[in-house]
């Protein structure tokens, strides 16, 4: 047993509005560069929808991913290591730009510096790529809100595979959202693909990275990725992709698409994992098992066996603590209504989510019928194969029967919090048909509905090394007004955590951790006046209070 | 011999080697970043699916006969039962060959990089610097072959030019062998010269990046989090410029 800790995300889908937040935040923090105007880290799809890029979910298409091959063993879709070689000086699997989008601008001068004239100037759209008039006919999420779906859902792989015929009729459908970053898997296809090794697992955490340095620009983690989401920056010639915003994640913080979700439907926090069973469990021969056996390499954080390996994996208490403490461990291994997306890859994402019980609610709702009794929700649930069978396509290999229990499980808590609150005696018979308890589904409904912040990111902060913190912090005479003063730190170059003292700052949880707590701006610089600006919000300034009055006991 | 014969055949050779040795060993210090091929795939796919294999698997079969014809003596190779008759058989065809698929790949991409206006665009001046010398060195190359040694009675290469390269990294430099050489095997070598004086300021350094190690290495890498390498914090590098329209934008 190889006991390692991932940090991962689960997303409670019936709580996404799909109002792009996530997408807008990610992208103004981390892809707002030339290069990557067309990548999204972080993306939210209509449902049923052909994706971004275009049909990624189609591996024969893409030749994304893992398989099986005829001795049992695990093989990159695109073929072995030698053909993957062979292919380097074209990759035949490579999206071209044109299956994202051609990214865009618009001629914005225009409309102030057009000549008067009888017309209102207009801003036209100018290609990123070109620099010449573009019709703009495809973007990150085109087919919104089943927006033109008529023309293009057919193309979504998903529906192709269901039994049933369906037809996007607009009166008969179904949809939801899915916000998807990159899945930091715990068998990455991009990892293996890298023929630089420049793509790496994180030991810490596990996040997946690129190392931009040695990044050579082969292109074969962008096609080998089956959820594409390593983009290509165009520009620089490297791979660039979702970093779990590391830095934030360090400092013990939720990546900016948790913090920024306003239908707060993000969970963050460790998985514990056997790092030697995940291969066997990746290469099980069927697909609908993949989702169970991912699940059995999950350790238990609460087993004194699986505490002392880790421990002797030179873990922190802090970090077992959190592993126990996690959400992701509760709504994946506890309450099990957490499923991964597309197990069929066979690259053990570790991004899950809890299916939407939207589609079936609001059928029952709008028949007329009690959409919050539980007979009428489990019954809808066997009932309504389409969104059922569709969300067993995304989430279990087409299995239908873990989103059944799933969605029962969310039924259950439904039917048993509404008893509650209409002030009726709790009816105990909902959560044991679903295997649950009155507490736990209580507990559950805590987790999922009122959603507090400090249960929803439970993140460890980074172990420094010592020597490495004290390089950082810069010459300690260098504080304000002390012998030292000047340099970069010096008045003039306010960081965001009030004047940086010392190094320029870079995103690393060292300087972070030294910035905060450290009042600043305690002395004024005007006697009797106090810079507000340069107050960081800890410590009193001088003359700013009113002194405490005298109530018994002295400051 | 004249001042030129030791300017062209001494001084220029060993002037490139070193700028090329030294240049490497600074741009893979300093410059990782900028370490890398390139790809303009994603812009553009129909010509290059064709001409990039081509040109590439015809170069390396072109750099396999230099080494042959160039570094291994004649009588190394009489001791392994490879004859005259043998070798000149083999350089003729396989060579051949080898150029056809060179030539007409390196076509197609110099037509598509001027052609696709997506790929002309992000073609720096040292690439175009680049293509013109790798492009003339082929040609001459190619040319020399045609003449002297498909159409005219064969020349015998082996006899001066691969002496000459040998007698240079022998330190020993005899620039006597190659005053009487063909006119287009003198082109042919000079460009090649300049092509390695420029080689570690292009993008042709992602030769030595060939990524052999791929066949060997774990599928999956783990990395620490206090690995020199990983992420920490550093000054800002390039790749992080705000997002603008090309320059060619000029609206009229």
């Amino acid at each position: 047993m190889r006991v390692m800790a991932q940090m991962s995300m689960i997303m409670n889908l019936d709580k996404c509005i799909g109002c792009h937040t996530c997408s807008v935040t990610c992208k103004q923090v981390w892809t707002n560069r030339t290069g990557v105007e067309y990548a999204w880290f972080n993306n939210v799809e209509t449902r049923p929808g052909i994706g971004y890029p275009r049909e990624y979910e189609n591996q024969e298409k893409w030749k994304g991913g893992w398989v099986r091959n005829k001795r049992g063993r695990l093989q990159l879709k695109a073929g072995g290591r030698l053909k993957k070689l062979s292919q380097i000086f074209n990759n035949p699997n490579l999206p071209q730009i044109d299956d994202y989008y051609e990214p865009w601008t618009y001629d914005y001068d225009m409309l102030t510096t057009a000549p008067a004239g009888t017309q209102s100037p207009v801003a036209r759209p100018k290609s990123l790529l070109t620099g010449q008039d573009m019709d703009i006919k495809w973007s990150g999420n085109w087919d919104d809100n089943l927006g033109g779906s008529q023309e293009t859902a057919a193309q979504d792989p998903i529906l192709a595979t269901m039994s049933e015929h369906v037809k996007m009729e607009f009166e008969e459908t179904f949809m939801f959202y899915l916000p998807r970053i990159c899945e930091h898997c715990l068998n990455p296809a991009c990892v293996a693909a890298c023929p630089s090794g420049a793509m790496y697992k994180r030991e810490e955490d596990g996040i997946v990275l690129v190392d931009e340095d040695g990044c050579r620009g082969w292109r074969m983690c962008v096609s080998a990725c089956p959820y594409k989401k390593v983009y290509f920056n165009h520009k620089t010639g490297k791979a660039e992709k979702c970093t779990l915003c590391y830095p934030l994640i360090e400092q013990g913080k939720p990546t900016i698409c948790s913090e920024t979700c306003v239908g707060r439907l993000r969970y963050l926090g460790l998985m514990l994992y056997d790092a030697d069973a995940v291969l066997a469990a990746a290469s099980i021969e069927n697909d609908q098992d993949l989702q169970g056996a991912q699940r059995a390499c999950f350790l238990d954080p609460f087993d004194p066996e699986v505490i002392a390996a880790a421990k002797a994996e030179g873990m922190a208490d802090d970090w077992i603590e959190a592993a126990q403490n996690s959400p992701i461990y509760k709504l994946i291994s506890e309450y099990e209504i957490a499923l991964p997306l597309h197990p069929e890859y066979r690259t053990m994402p570790m991004v899950w989510y809890i299916p939407p019980l939207s589609p079936v609610v609001d059928v029952v709702s709008n028949s007329g019928s009690d959409g919050e009794d539980a007979r009428t929700l489990f019954a809808a649930i066997d009932k309504l194969r389409i969104p059922v069978e569709y969300l067993a396509g995304l989430f279990s290999a087409g299995d239908v029967v873990p989103v059944e229990l799933s969605l029962r499980k969310l039924a259950a808590m439904r039917a048993y919090m509404r008893g509650i609150f209409l002030g009726n005696e709790p009816d105990e018979r909902i959560p044991n048909a679903v295997g649950m308890t009155g507490e736990t589904i209580t507990a559950m409904y805590r987790l999922l509905a009122i959603a507090k912040y400090e249960d929803r990111y439970v993140i460890p902060k980074a172990h420094v090394e010592t020597a490495r913190e004290l390089e950082e912090l810069g010459c300690s005479l260098d504080t304000d007004g002390g012998p030292g003063m000047g340099g970069p730190g010096s008045a003039g170059h306010s960081g965001p955590y009030g004047n940086t003292v010392g190094m320029p700052l870079g995103a690393t949880v060292d300087n972070y951790n030294t910035m905060t707590g450290r009042p600043s701006a305690t002395a004024p610089t005007t006697p009797g006046r106090v810079n507000l600006l340069n107050w960081n919000g800890n410590g009193a300034p001088q003359g700013m209070f009113p002194p405490i009055a005298d109530a018994g006991s002295p400051a | 011999m004249t001042a030129w014969d030791y300017l062209l055949w001494v001084a220029f050779p060993y002037a490139a080697t070193g700028v090329f040795v030294v240049g490497h060993l600074l741009r893979y210090r300093y410059d990782q970043f900028g370490w890398t091929s390139r790809s303009s795939q994603t812009y553009e796919n129909r010509l290059l699916r064709w001409g990039s294999p081509m040109f590439h698997y015809g170069i390396l079969m072109v750099i396999g006969g230099h080494v042959v014809g160039l570094f291994i003596p004649k009588p190394w190779l009489q001791f392994f039962g490879v004859t005259e008759h043998m070798y000149h058989l083999g350089a003729t065809w396989l060579g051949s060959f080898a150029a056809v698929l060179t030539v007409a790949g390196l076509a197609i991409l110099v037509y598509r990089r001027r052609l696709t206006k997506r790929v002309l665009l992000v073609t720096t001046v040292m690439d175009k610097v680049m293509y013109v010398f790798l492009a003339s060195t082929i040609t001459f190359g190619t040319t020399a072959t045609v003449l002297y040694q498909i159409f005219g009675g064969g020349y015998d290469y082996r006899g001066s030019i691969s002496p000459w390269i040998r007698s240079l990294y022998s330190l020993q430099p005899d620039p006597s062998l190659m005053s009487d050489v063909p006119f287009f095997f003198q082109l042919h070598v000079l460009t090649a010269t300049t092509l390695f004086l420029l080689w570690p300021f292009t993008r042709l350094v992602h030769v030595f990046s060939a990524p052999l190690g791929y066949l060997v290495r774990p599928y999956v890498v783990y990395r620490s989090r206090d690995d020199p390498r990983g992420a920490g914090s550093r000054a800002p590098h390039r790749g992080w410029e705000k997002s603008e329209r090309p320059l060619e934008r000029s609206r009229k």
